[in-house]
């Protein structure tokens, strides 16, 4: 594509690209994101091309190849267009008789998504149950864009807001619909973003002023903002050129985890092909704006993911923290003013323009306003990316979107926010999702992490796995994180393991309360929240652990005992699956285990089809 | 000028002061590990906490760190600091406690007991020796290598540094290994106290490999026999 000069060069290609869409065409959508493709998506679309192509195809029917749409358990998926007909986990064999239902406007009967709980099949996948009850405005934009194809982006009306804004010539308004919206920060703390801009915007020595993606998102279970840049880099792009216009930045910063290689290759993608059209660089539709954006890639440091760290980390120094004040928006990278944004705030950006902020700003409660991506995974039977708007109960996700506990058990808790947030148990769970709720209950929004656990889970143990995962990934400059994440995991392995004193319990909340305001950056201020939510709601856990000497979600290694029980009928399957060979047992005779070989894996109690292997 | 409240009482300091300068200027002992004159800030040690704030938005800062600012109340010695100053206390004498530093500062502090795993670091990582190094020294030999509990100080890959004058100025500045320098017997010390230009531990062939601020230093090993 020829080189935008002026705005109206925009407008001429936008609307030529909107005029030869044809919607009347079927478009037939396989999402390739990571988690497709590691389903198989690939090979799905192989055999779609081949098809297309031998029969003839492809001028009656589009296909397009998109990034994730959100339930990735059921990839390798298709989405049918117009007609929004979804099929869940197609084999490639499949694929054909797909493609001539799609070229037809018909459905295939058979391989559509089967409601678990009516036991019927549902045509349409805004009927599923999983997407039913979800409000996309984000996810929704990564079935209608092919990410590396910037003509696919203009054509679903993208850059159209940054062009308004930019004919407009309105700076002040800008940040004013941002303000208006109440879109507040997605990476967690949830700062008004309108407000950061403005900062940024009256900030003093003007030039050379950073805006940053902070796309190094390091949460265990957590991949909200993967989906979005792979899926949809040119929306993030497109928010960042809103904000440089609004606040007059003219350096662009995207930092993506390297773990993540088709984030950065899409990006990269989606920069040059921005350039080449002429909407990065100098001059920008030919109006005075000069924004250029540059990709640096994050080595693998959780800490980087905080803004202090990630701005040492994009000088070339080792990730560390600094202590603020000086905040970013008065000295950040290179000494500049700079503003750092979560991926998906930039995301939310263009859609504000477009909606306009008062209208965003209907959705949601009164603090908290829009949507937000959840990653809901867990004990529950539908996992994956989940777009709620604010103020949704936790119930309504977990039990509704997320279709409620996988087999048995009962849900106990839901662990919101990563490692640093908080348990919040199943008594809480008509606590609405926003900032202020969940801080209230101890826990954080974070970047949007939800992980749902039933009562195998034990929250001792939990919190000790967060524990071992922060005190690695603490950056180790100022003592009380080091330490203090050290310790307290030191204690929790105690408890865990049948060493400790109830005296323990008290040295451990003591050392969270004062790790909790005495750290350095973020990491460590919120370290402690899986150890002070659990004490709160499952200090009971606790206790046994210490003074019976028992697990009571029978998962701590050094307090339980497996055996076998009347039910056992003799059928030998324990026997085999044990590694440490601790079963012994003739058929349909009652078998036993031998404690001082049982090396408590859990594979009889998994293997065994009569609940006959008990844990205590 | 800039007016503040410091524990009460009105005050008011030069544009840029940190809290902890404030509070030296009158006198008001506030403890610290990793701040030196000369030395940039740094805010690792976390033991000079004070209170900002009031009411529900009261909240500890490093006052080494934290430049004064119109209208702020700072209190020095809040039960909220005391708290966290005795438990961060403990937890320096839980890693560290062979270092005459940390010892007489629990002690000023009355901290009475040690309730967590005992070990025996010799580092507690102030960086006072690099940052010594770097902006004083202007040499830059040695920097921070690792993540959380193994981090170390050092030169990169453990090689002897080029740009390393042996001028001895990290040792001469490390809070926490007097003791393995000095020992706690004078005759049977190695060096005194870095008095020296050069110290004998870097100089002296016995003491070949005993590069104690690149490495754990062996010191107290080969004493001991």
């Amino acid at each position: 594509m020829e080189r935008l000069r002026t705005i109206s060069d925009f407008w001429t290609l936008h609307n030529r690209l909107r005029a030869d869409s044809d919607s009347q065409k079927p478009v037939v959508v396989i999402p390739a994101g990571t988690c497709g493709q590691a389903s198989g998506a690939g090979e799905l679309i192989r055999v779609a091309k081949r098809e297309m192509i031998e029969n003839e195809l492809t001028d009656r029917m589009r296909l397009r190849i998109t990034g994730c749409h959100g339930f990735c358990e059921m990839e390798p998926s298709v989405l049918v267009l117009p007609t929004r007909a979804y099929y869940p986990r197609v084999k490639p064999a499949d694929m054909p008789r797909i493609l001539y239902a799609a070229v037809l406007g018909e459905v295939v009967e058979e391989l559509l998504f089967v409601d678990s709980v009516s036991g019927r099949r549902v045509e349409k996948q805004d009927d599923v149950p999983f997407f039913r009850k979800q409000r996309r405005t984000i996810l929704e934009r990564n079935e209608q864009v092919d990410p590396i194809r910037i003509g696919n982006f203009l054509e679903a009306g993208g850059y159209a807001s940054f062009a308004k804004v930019l004919e407009s010539g309105d700076r002040p308004n800008v940040i004013e619909e941002m303000k208006a919206s109440g879109l507040r920060g997605r990476g967690g703390a949830g700062f008004p973003t309108g407000l950061k801009w403005e900062m940024l915007a009256k900030a003093k020595n003007g030039t050379g002023k950073y805006l940053v993606c902070n796309g190094d998102e390091g949460d265990p279970g957590a991949y909200m903002d993967r989906a979005v840049l792979e899926g949809n880099p040119h929306s993030i792009l497109e928010g960042m050129l809103v904000g440089a216009f609004a606040t007059g930045a003219t350096h662009g910063v995207l930092y993506v985890r390297n773990e993540y290689p088709m984030a950065v290759k899409h990006l990269l993608i989606a920069v040059r092909q921005a350039r080449e059209l002429g909407l990065l660089g100098d001059g920008i539709l030919g109006t005075s704006l000069s924004f250029d954006v540059r990709l640096v890639k994050g080595a693998g440091a959780f800490v980087c993911g905080e803004e202090t760290a990630l701005m040492r980390s994009v000088e070339g120094y080792v990730g560390e923290p600094r202590q603020r004040p000086p905040f970013p928006v008065e000295r950040g990278i290179e000494g500049k003013p700079t503003i750092i944004n979560n991926v998906e705030t930039w995301a939310n950006v263009p859609v504000i323009l477009e909606q306009g902020g008062r209208e965003y700003a209907r959705i949601g409660t009164e603090k908290s306003r829009g949507t937000k991506i959840f990653s809901l995974v867990g004990k529950i039977k539908n996992t994956g990316l989940v777009e709620v708007p604010m103020g949704i109960t936790i119930d309504e996700v977990v039990n509704g979107i997320g279709g409620g506990p996988l087999g048995k058990g009962r849900l106990k808790a839901v662990q919101t926010g990563g490692p640093s947030g908080g348990c919040i148990p199943a008594r809480l769970f008509d606590l609405s999702i926003d900032y202020d709720g969940l801080v209230a209950a101890g826990s954080i929004m974070g970047s949007g992490g939800m992980i749902a656990m039933d009562e195998r889970t034990c929250m001792v143990d939990l919190a000790r796995y967060f524990m071992g995962f922060l005190k690695d990934e603490s950056c180790g400059k100022c003592f009380t994180c080091r330490k203090g994440t050290q310790r307290m995991w030191e204690l929790l392995d105690d408890i865990t393991t049948g060493k400790a004193t109830l005296a323990h319990i008290d040295l451990l909340e003591e050392l969270a309360l004062v790790v909790k305001d005495t750290t350095m950056c973020g990491l460590g201020q919120t370290a402690p929240n899986p150890v002070l939510s659990t004490l709160r709601y499952f200090r009971d856990e606790y206790v046994e652990h210490i003074v019976h000497k028992r697990c009571p979600a029978g998962v701590c290694k050094d307090l339980i005992t497996y055996s076998i029980n009347e039910k056992c009928t003799g059928c030998m399957l324990c026997g085999k699956a044990c590694p440490a060979l601790a079963i012994t047992g003739d058929k349909k005779v009652r078998h036993a285990i031998d404690h001082t070989k049982c090396i408590k894996c859990d594979a009889c109690r998994s293997v065994c089809k009569l609940d006959a292997v008990e844990v205590r | 000028m800039v007016g503040i409240k410091l524990n009460g009482l009105p005050a008011s300091f030069d544009e840029g002061t940190t809290l902890l300068e404030a509070a030296k200027f009158y006198g008001i002992p506030i403890p610290t590990l990793c701040t030196m004159e000369g030395l940039s800030p740094y805010g690792a040690c976390r033991l000079c906490v004070v209170e900002i704030g009031k009411g529900p938005k009261a909240r500890l800062v490093t006052s080494c760190t934290y430049p004064v600012q119109e209208g702020l109340e700072v209190r020095t010695s809040s039960a909220r600091v005391v708290r966290a100053r005795k438990l961060i206390l403990e937890l320096y004498l839980a890693s560290c406690p062979q270092s005459k530093t940390v010892q007489d500062l629990a002690a000023a502090h009355n901290v009475r007991q040690q309730r967590f795993r005992q070990e025996h670091e010799t580092c507690i990582m102030c960086g006072l020796c690099v940052r010594m190094c770097k902006e004083q020294m202007m040499s830059g030999a040695i920097g921070f290598r690792g993540r959380g509990e193994k981090r170390s100080v050092g030169t990169p890959f453990d090689v002897k540094s080029d740009v390393c004058r042996t001028c001895g100025a990290c040792m001469y500045v490390c809070p926490a290994c007097q003791l393995r320098c000095t020992f706690s017997d004078p005759s049977k010390a190695i060096c005194g106290g870095c008095a020296n230009l050069s110290p004998p531990c870097l100089t002296k062939a016995s003491f070949d490999d005993m590069m104690c601020f690149m490495e754990p230093c062996v010191a107290c090993e080969i004493k001991k026999d």
